[in-house]
């Protein structure tokens, strides 16, 4: 019928054909979204429990709403260790993000004014390999190198007639201790995409540069750099939306009751309260707040390069 | 002459200056380079040499008192081996089971006449800003009966937006664009399209995507630490974690004198379990480092 009439067809009737012709389209979709579904959908409604009394035998529906709804944020605002972990989290996040997001940058554009390129190639491989190196293995190399009776630490120190000092024990070198092995991890691999940006550069802006008697130095600033500033925007709205979600697994790994102090961050807190002693909802709570904020900072951000630049990620 | 002068000494000032720039990139170039280097070397050599000379301080720059006793050492213990295979299989199967959800699932948004893709897309992209949370995922996970199961480590995070994201943005620039219409009028559906034409064609974003999903799964210790129970299924990483940082390894020597060799054989093999578990991904990076960097290329694209 509507065979002889197709200008006349409605608009869910084409939407239906449209769907019937692809259905094979919507099979391979089916499992990311099922699993999509299931794994991360189902969990943001479990969120709920962080308004709830939660008790595993009752479920999260028969379980009771607090009292009142927002009593386990009021309790994580109310301890000692608010100010701690939301400090400490800061702290290492905006420490990483003055050292951690440069370096990157300076290496591309350093790697690009590699002119031998067999040593650059070789440079490449080689700084990027750490990258590879798993989180375990890597605070494991750290906690080798810094322990004060068998490291290279405790060595050099030795070498110089002095007592090493317990790094690994000491509040005020973790962060430090954090963002550098986070950089000779991976500061070779975060340029990869920097020099992929610079190998896009038209030649004839050098040759033009050339010409006017540029010197490289001088081509490096007026040229290469701002090449980076777009793929620099993008990196950067991404890092701000997470400031405040640092990673568990290695502040994890490297924590210890003496350098707790500087060591505590959300996700770690989150872990011992929920995982550790079972207080789902409060472990929630914090978790959910946390991940507001998270949200609201990469808005925000998002909205300020949009109305600066007109680069924007959303 | 008076002319010509101030231009000469201008070009010879300026090649001098950038022949100082050549020297400094290249002197920075080296120094960083063994900064980079000179960690990895040194595991390398303190594995072989003897746990007195390593912890005294006298290995620097070649093994000292060579031994292969860290190395005799690791093979004795058997959780290594458990954990290294276990890795293995979860590498595999997960390996597998990313690139089954996650390169379909990217072809299928690719397609501009795919009704409802806007939404759908939405759907993957807004778990990567929120999610239910640490708590929340574990009661589901317990919920689906996956808790302490190989499958955990397989199957519920094997979707990974950013890799669908690449993968799509591949699909969008690399595939000619009337594919599908010629696939049509030969009659092809869309999944006969899609195994028999676009993946022979797609080889390079697979393996960009295989590659990444692969050293996710042999370096991740997450979702074991929150998952699993047994420690018959523990991956490698975990394992390591017992020797490197907790310093957990049960030894069967008693007290006193023999206490102290196990102690010192498992500081010894400490650097040799570091080579035995990163030494197969670091040296196998050289040789796929195309299909790396070729990935954060295609990913640069979209930002």
């Amino acid at each position: 019928m509507m065979k002889t009439n197709p200008l006349n067809q409605s608009r869910s009737h084409r939407v239906m054909l449209s769907i019937r012709k692809n259905w094979g389209l919507y099979l391979l979709l089916l499992p990311a979204l099922v699993l999509t579904i299931c794994f991360a959908y189902i969990p943001m409604y479990g969120v709920i429990i962080a308004f709830k009394d939660f008790k595993p035998a009752q479920g999260i529906l028969g379980s009771r709403w607090a009292d009142p709804w927002f009593k386990y944020f009021l309790k994580f605002f109310k301890s000692y260790q608010f100010k701690t972990t939301i400090s400490n989290t800061l702290l290492i996040n905006i420490y990483s993000l003055l050292v951690g997001f440069p370096l990157p940058v300076v290496l591309a554009l350093m790697i690009n004014q590699l002119s031998n390129q067999r040593f650059r190639k070789g440079f490449q491989t080689i700084t990027c390999m750490p990258h590879f190196i798993s989180t375990v293995v890597m605070v494991g190399m750290i906690m080798l190198f810094l322990s004060p009776g068998s490291g290279i630490l405790g060595n050099l120190y030795r070498l110089a007639g002095k007592e090493a000092p317990n790094l690994m024990a000491s509040a005020t070198a973790f962060p430090s201790i954090y963002v550098w092995s986070d950089i000779w991890q991976h500061v070779g691999w975060d340029s990869i995409i920097y020099i992929a940006a610079l190998s896009a550069v038209d030649p004839t802006l050098y040759e033009a540069a050339t010409v006017d008697g540029a010197s490289r130095w001088q081509k490096v600033v007026a040229i290469d750099l701002p090449m980076l500033i777009p793929t620099m925007i993008i990196l950067m709205i991404l890092r701000m939306g997470n400031l405040m979600g640092l990673g568990f697994e290695k502040v994890y790994l490297m924590q210890n009751d003496m350098n707790i102090r500087a060591s505590e961050v959300i996700s770690t807190y989150v872990y011992k309260i929920g995982i550790l002693s079972a207080q789902y909802s409060y472990s929630a709570a914090i978790n959910m707040f946390n991940t507001i904020i998270n949200f609201i900072l990469l808005l925000a951000v998002n909205q300020i390069s949009k109305r600066l630049s007109s680069t924007s990620l959303l | 002459m008076h002319v010509k002068k101030p231009a000469k000494h201008r070009t010879v000032k300026l090649s001098g200056a950038d022949l100082a720039f050549s020297l400094i990139v290249y002197t920075v170039a080296i120094i960083f380079l063994l900064l980079i280097l000179y960690p990895i070397y040194f595991i390398i050599i303190a594995s072989f040499s003897n746990p007195y000379a390593v912890s005294g301080g006298n290995v620097w720059f070649w093994p000292v008192g060579f031994t292969l006793d860290g190395y005799k050492e690791l093979f004795k213990y058997g959780d290594i081996w458990t954990g290294y295979l276990n890795t293995i299989i979860y590498t595999a199967l997960g390996t597998f089971i990313g690139l089954a959800v996650n390169i379909p699932a990217a072809y299928a948004l690719s397609r501009k006449d795919l009704w409802g893709r806007r939404f759908l897309t939405f759907i993957f992209i807004f778990t990567m800003f929120f999610n239910g949370g640490l708590i929340p995922t574990y009661l589901t996970i317990q919920d689906f009966n996956l808790y302490n199961t190989i499958w955990v480590m397989v199957l519920p995070f094997s979707v990974s937006v950013y890799n669908i994201l690449v993968a799509r943005t591949f699909f969008d620039s690399s595939l000619p664009r009337d594919l599908w219409d010629a696939a049509q009028i030969d009659g092809c559906g869309n999944l006969r399209n899609f195994f028999g034409i676009v993946l022979p064609l797609s080889k390079a974003v697979i393996a960009v995507i295989a590659l990444w999903t692969a050293v996710g799964q042999w370096n991740s210790y997450f979702n074991a630490l929150i998952y699993l129970k047994d420690r018959q299924l523990y991956p490698l990483q975990l394992i390591l974690r017992d020797i490197l940082i907790t310093n957990n390894v049960q030894s069967a020597l008693g007290t006193g004198e023999a206490a102290q060799i196990a102690l010192r054989l498992a500081a010894l093999m400490r650097y040799s379990v570091i080579i035995v578990s990163t030494l197969p991904v670091m040296l196998m990076y050289p040789f796929v480092q195309k299909y790396f960097n070729q990935g954060v290329m295609i990913g640069a694209v979209k930002g």
